[in-house]
C-alpha cells in the first residue's frame, strides 16, 4: 500500500459532503467542490466519496477522469489553462504562454517543483471577443498581455488567494453591437409567464408552433414538437413509451448553457444580461410540458456566473416567479437548479449532457430512446438552448405571428452570432434570419476577411466566393460562432486547431472517434511538420468518411468537417506544407535524438543526423 | 403473426422489443461485432455492426427492430468500413497475435480475419498501458483492451461487484479496477467470475491455462467467426479449452 497522504479525509471532505447530501446524482458537483479544496482529487477522496454515495470506487473514478477540469494527479496550488481556440492563436496565446511559463520557470503541462503552479491549454473559453484568455483555478481572465501576466506572475508567487486578485483581470464585458427584437426590447419579468396563464398552456403551445421557433443550438428542431412529444410522454421504469395527454408523469426541462462550441459566446451574454429571459422561457416550457424541476446546466468555463445566476433565481423565488404556485396560479411549481460542468465539449451533446447531470461520465447515449421520452433519471426530459428558451419567452408574451413575421419562412425569428476573429468589432450581433455573410461582415469590420468558419468547426467554412450565402437553416445554420479569417491567415492553421479540438474533445465511447480524431490529429501534425505527402490528404478524406458515417454521435460525425472543407475550398494552404513525395514516413529519425540532446545539454552538428 | 425486417434482401422474423442485431443472431445471419454479446445489455461502441437501414448508418446491436426496416449488412462498402475499425482497434493498442495466449480464441483477430486484414494500414500508436499481474490467478494486460466494457458489464450485472470502469477520456480512456490502489489483486475478482469469460480479446486472462489447448487446435484455427457464430451461440471470450 502507498503511504496515505490524507489521512483526515473524512473530516477534510465532511462539508463538502454534506452540503451535497448522499446523492450519486450530485458526484460532479462534490467532484468538483474537491478539487477546489485539495487542488486535485486524490485517491482517498474517491474512496470517500464512493462509501458515502454507496457508488463502486471506479465510477466516481471514472467519472473525475473525464472532465478536463478535474484532475487525478497532483496539480499546482494555481492551475493556469490558456484558452487555445484558433481565435486565440490569433491573438498571440502561444506566445504569451511560453512568456508567462519562462517567468514562472515551469513547463508547460507539468507542475512546478514546489507543487505551486501548473501551465497548460485548453479548449475555447468562450472569450473570443477578448482574448487572449485563460482559466485560473477555474475563473476566467481576459485580454491577456505581457504586463497582466507579469501581475498574474507575481500574484501567484506571493500565494495570493485568487479571490483575492484586482478584479480588473476578471472583467468579461457583454460586447452587444447589434440589437435587434430579442435584445432590444426592454423586458418586463414574469410578463412573458403571466401572458402565459392568461392565454392557457395549450394556446401557448400553439403560438410556439406558430412561431416555428427552432432549436437554437444549430440542429434546428422545431421546438413545439420536442415540447409536444415531451407533453405527450409518459415513461415507464423499463420499456416502451404511452402517448396520453392525460397522464402525469415527473418531467425536466433543460436548458443547456454548455456553450463550448468554439468561437460562440452568446449564451454567455444572454446568461449575464439577459438572464431573466431565459429563466422566463423554461419556466413557460415547464407549464407547457408540465414539469415542476429544471436545470441549467453551466458550463464550467462559466463558473464566475454561478453566483449572479443563483442571485437571480433568489430574485424571482421572492417575486414568486419560481417556486410553488407561480404568480398565484394554483399547483404551477416550478424550480430551477443549475448545474456545473467541468471541462467537456461532448456534454453539449444533449443526451451527453443528461448523463452529466446524472453525475456520470459525459457519454453520448444510444438512442432510440430519446430524451423526450426517456431523459433525466428514464423520465420525459426537455433539453434546448439559451436562446431558445429566451425566444421562447418573448413568444410567450408576444404570441407565435409576431416572431414568425421576422426572419425566413424556414427560419423564423432572429439569431445572436458570436463574431471573433479578424473584425474590427468583435462581439454579438443579433440579426433577422436570412442575413447575409456580407452584411455581417460589413458591419463588424471584416473588410480584409477571406473565409469565415460557420457555427464553429463543428460547421461550415465558407470561402470569399461564398459570402453572397444567408444565415437560415435553409442555407446556412448554425448555432452562433462567426469567426473571420483575413486574406494573410494560413487557412491550414485553423483546421490544425480544430483537429486537436476534436482529437481532445472525443469522449473516447465509439471507435471511429476515439481512434479516428487521433488518427487525423497525427496527420495533421504530421504535414504541419513539413512531412506530409499527397498519401496523407488522401487519408484526410477517407478517415474523413468513416468518421461521418460510422460515428456514435454528432461530435464525430463532424470531427472531420474542418479538415474536409477546408481540402475542397482552399486546397493550396494544404498542398503548400506538403513534400514533393509519394510517401514519407511519419516517424522523424532526429526528432527521435532530442530526449538525448536534452539528457546529454548537447545541441551542435554531431548531434544531429 | 410476426413482424419481419429485410436483412440483405433476405426475410427474417422478429418480435417487440428486438433489435436488429438480435434477429439476426436468431436467424442465423452473422453481422460482425466486438462490443456486443447477446447475454448482456447492447452498448454500441465498437460500431462493427453498423449496418444501412433505409439509407442511413445505424448500430445493430443498439437499433429497435421495426417492421419493414430494409437493412443492409453484408456489403464491399460496410465491411470495408469495417475492416478500417478494426485496423483501427489494432493501431490505438499493442496487439501482438503471434505471442498472444488468446490467439486463436479471440475475437478481435477473427473478426481481423473474416474482414481479410492484411495490414494494420496505419501508423502504431505505441501506446504506453499498465499490465497487471497482482492478482495470483488473472491478468489485466490493458495493451489488449478495446473498451467493449464487457468485463465492465459482466462484473456489475452478473458478479455483483463491479471490478472493473472506464476513466479518462477520447484516446486516453483506460480500464481501471475497483480498489484503492488501483490493482486488480486488491479487488475481489475471482477466475470464476463472468466478467472473465467475456473479454473479446486477450486483455484478462486465466493464469496458467494459456496453452492448455494449443494453437492450431483453437476455436477460430478452425471456423471462421461467422462460421462459429452460426453453430453455436456466442460463448467464445475466454474459451480456453
Amino acid at each position: 500500500m502507498e503511504p496515505c497522504e490524507f489521512p483526515d479525509i473524512e473530516q477534510r471532505l465532511s462539508p463538502v459532503l454534506q452540503r451535497h447530501g448522499a446523492d450519486a446524482s450530485r458526484l460532479l458537483q462534490i467532484l468538483r467542490d474537491v478539487q477546489d479544496t485539495l487542488h486535485f482529487i486524490p485517491p482517498e477522496a474517491v474512496t470517500c466519496i464512493s462509501s458515502h454515495l454507496g457508488i463502486p470506487r471506479d465510477s466516481v473514478e471514472g467519472v473525475a477522469g473525464f472532465y478536463s477540469f478535474l484532475s487525478l494527479q497532483p496539480a499546482g496550488e494555481y492551475r493556469v489553462l490558456f484558452s487555445d481556440n484558433i481565435t486565440d492563436n490569433m491573438l498571440g496565446n502561444r506566445e504569451l504562454m511560453q512568456y508567462f511559463c519562462n517567468k514562472l520557470w515551469v513547463e508547460q503541462g507539468r507542475v512546478s517543483e514546489d507543487n505551486l503552479v501548473s501551465v497548460d491549454t485548453t479548449s475555447c473559453t468562450g472569450m473570443c471577443d477578448q482574448g487572449p484568455a485563460a482559466l485560473v483555478n477555474g475563473w476566467a481572465l481576459t485580454n491577456l498581455d505581457q504586463n497582466r501576466l507579469d501581475l498574474i506572475a507575481e500574484l501567484i508567487r506571493s500565494r495570493k488567494p485568487v479571490a483575492d486578485w484586482p478584479p480588473m483581470l476578471f472583467e468579461v464585458v457583454d460586447n452587444i453591437r447589434r440589437k435587434d427584437t430579442l435584445l432590444g426590447d426592454a423586458f418586463e419579468s414574469g410578463s412573458a409567464i403571466r401572458a402565459t396563464l392568461t392565454r392557457g398552456t395549450r394556446e401557448t403551445l400553439a403560438e410556439v408552433d406558430k412561431a416555428n421557433l427552432r432549436g437554437r443550438g444549430g440542429a434546428g428542431f422545431k421546438t413545439a414538437s420536442k415540447w409536444t412529444f415531451c407533453h405527450a410522454a409518459v415513461a415507464e421504469e423499463e420499456g416502451s413509451v404511452i402517448c396520453d395527454i392525460g397522464g402525469n408523469p415527473e418531467r425536466f426541462i433543460v436548458c443547456n448553457a454548455d456553450e463550448g462550441e468554439p468561437g460562440t459566446f452568446k449564451d454567455r451574454v444572454l446568461l449575464t444580461s439577459y438572464a431573466d429571459l431565459v429563466f422566463e422561457g423554461m419556466t413557460i416550457g415547464a407549464r407547457v410540458v408540465g414539469a415542476s424541476k429544471g436545470f441549467l446546466y453551466l458550463r464550467g468555463e462559466y463558473r464566475y456566473l454561478l453566483e449572479p445566476l443563483e442571485a437571480v433565481l433568489k430574485r424571482r423565488r421572492e417575486a414568486g416567479l419560481l417556486g410553488d404556485n407561480i404568480l398565484g396560479e394554483a399547483g404551477f411549481s416550478f424550480d430551477i437548479e443549475i448545474h456545473l460542468g467541468a471541462g467537456a465539449y461532448i456534454c453539449g451533446e444533449e443526451s451527453a449532457l443528461i448523463e452529466s447531470l446524472e453525475g456520470k461520465r459525459g457519454r453520448p447515449r444510444n438512442r432510440p430512446p430519446f430524451p423526450v421520452t426517456h431523459g433525466y433519471k428514464g423520465r420525459p426530459t426537455v433539453v434546448d438552448n439559451v436562446e431558445t428558451f429566451a425566444a421562447a419567452a418573448k413568444i410567450g408574451l408576444h404570441g407565435g405571428e409576431w416572431f414568425a413575421a421576422q426572419g425566413t419562412p424556414q427560419s423564423t425569428g432572429t439569431k445572436l452570432l458570436s463574431i471573433s476573429g479578424d473584425v474590427s468589432r468583435p462581439g454579438i450581433y443579433e440579426y433577422p434570419f436570412g442575413v447575409t455573410v456580407e452584411q455581417i461582415l460589413r458591419d463588424c469590420g471584416g473588410d480584409d476577411a477571406h473565409a469565415v468558419q460557420i457555427s464553429g468547426p463543428s460547421g461550415t467554412l465558407v470561402s470569399w466566393q461564398e459570402f453572397g450565402r444567408r444565415i437560415a437553416f435553409e442555407d446556412l445554420p448554425t448555432a452562433g460562432a462567426f469567426m473571420v479569417f483575413h486574406r494573410k491567415r494560413e487557412m491550414f492553421a485553423a483546421a490544425h486547431n480544430f483537429t486537436h479540438f476534436f482529437a481532445h474533445e472525443s469522449c473516447g465511447f465509439c471507435t471511429p472517434c476515439r481512434v479516428g480524431t487521433e488518427l487525423q490529429k497525427k496527420i495533421m501534425d504530421k504535414i504541419a511538420g513539413g512531412h506530409g505527402t499527397p498519401a496523407d490528404l488522401e487519408e484526410l478524406k477517407h478517415l474523413g468518411g468513416i468518421l461521418g458515417s460510422m460515428s456514435h454521435c454528432g461530435l464525430g460525425h463532424s470531427a472531420a468537417n474542418p479538415v474536409l472543407d477546408t481540402l475542397k475550398k482552399f486546397p493550396g494552404t494544404f498542398e503548400r506544407k506538403l513534400k514533393a513525395l509519394a510517401f514519407e514516413p511519419a516517424f522523424d529519425l532526429d526528432g527521435a535524438l532530442e530526449t538525448a540532446r536534452k539528457i546529454t545539454g548537447r545541441d551542435d552538428e554531431w548531434a544531429h543526423l | 403473426m410476426s413482424k419481419t425486417i429485410s436483412i440483405d434482401g433476405q426475410a427474417v422474423a422478429f418480435s417487440d422489443g428486438q433489435t436488429i442485431m438480435d434477429a439476426a443472431l436468431a436467424a442465423g445471419i452473422y453481422i460482425p461485432h466486438l462490443c456486443h454479446n447477446p447475454e448482456f445489455k447492447p452498448h454500441g461502441s465498437c460500431k462493427l455492426c453498423t449496418v444501412k437501414v433505409n439509407g442511413r448508418n445505424v448500430a445493430s446491436c443498439t437499433m429497435p427492430a421495426v417492421e419493414g426496416q430494409e437493412v443492409l449488412s453484408d456489403t464491399g462498402e460496410l465491411n470495408a468500413e469495417r475492416l478500417v475499425l478494426t485496423q483501427m482497434l489494432f493501431v490505438e493498442g499493442n496487439h501482438l497475435c503471434p505471442g498472444c495466449e488468446k490467439s486463436g480464441n479471440c475475437q478481435l483477430q477473427a473478426v481481423a480475419y473474416y474482414l481479410g486484414m492484411m495490414s494494420p494500414h496505419f501508423n502504431h500508436f505505441y501506446p504506453q498501458r499498465e499490465v497487471d499481474a497482482s492478482h495470483p490467478d488473472v491478468l489485466l494486460d490493458r495493451n489488449r483492451c478495446i473498451y467493449c466494457e464487457l468485463c465492465v458489464r459482466a462484473s456489475r450485472d452478473v458478479d455483483g461487484k463491479s471490478v472493473f470502469g472506464l476513466s479518462g477520456r477520447g484516446i486516453g480512456t483506460t480500464l481501471v479496477v475497483n480498489s484503492t490502489s488501483g490493482r486488480l489483486g486488491d479487488t475481489s475478482i475471482a477466475a470464476t467470475d463472468k466478467a472473465m469469460q467475456v473479454c473479446p480479446t486477450g486483455a484478462l486472462l486465466v493464469k496458467r491455462r494459456g496453452f492448455a489447448v494449443p494453437i492450431g487446435d483453437r476455436i477460430y484455427d478452425h471456423l471462421s467467426i461467422k462460421d462459429h457464430l452460426s453453430i453455436k451461440e456466442v460463448q467464445t471470450g475466454g474459451d480456453h479449452e
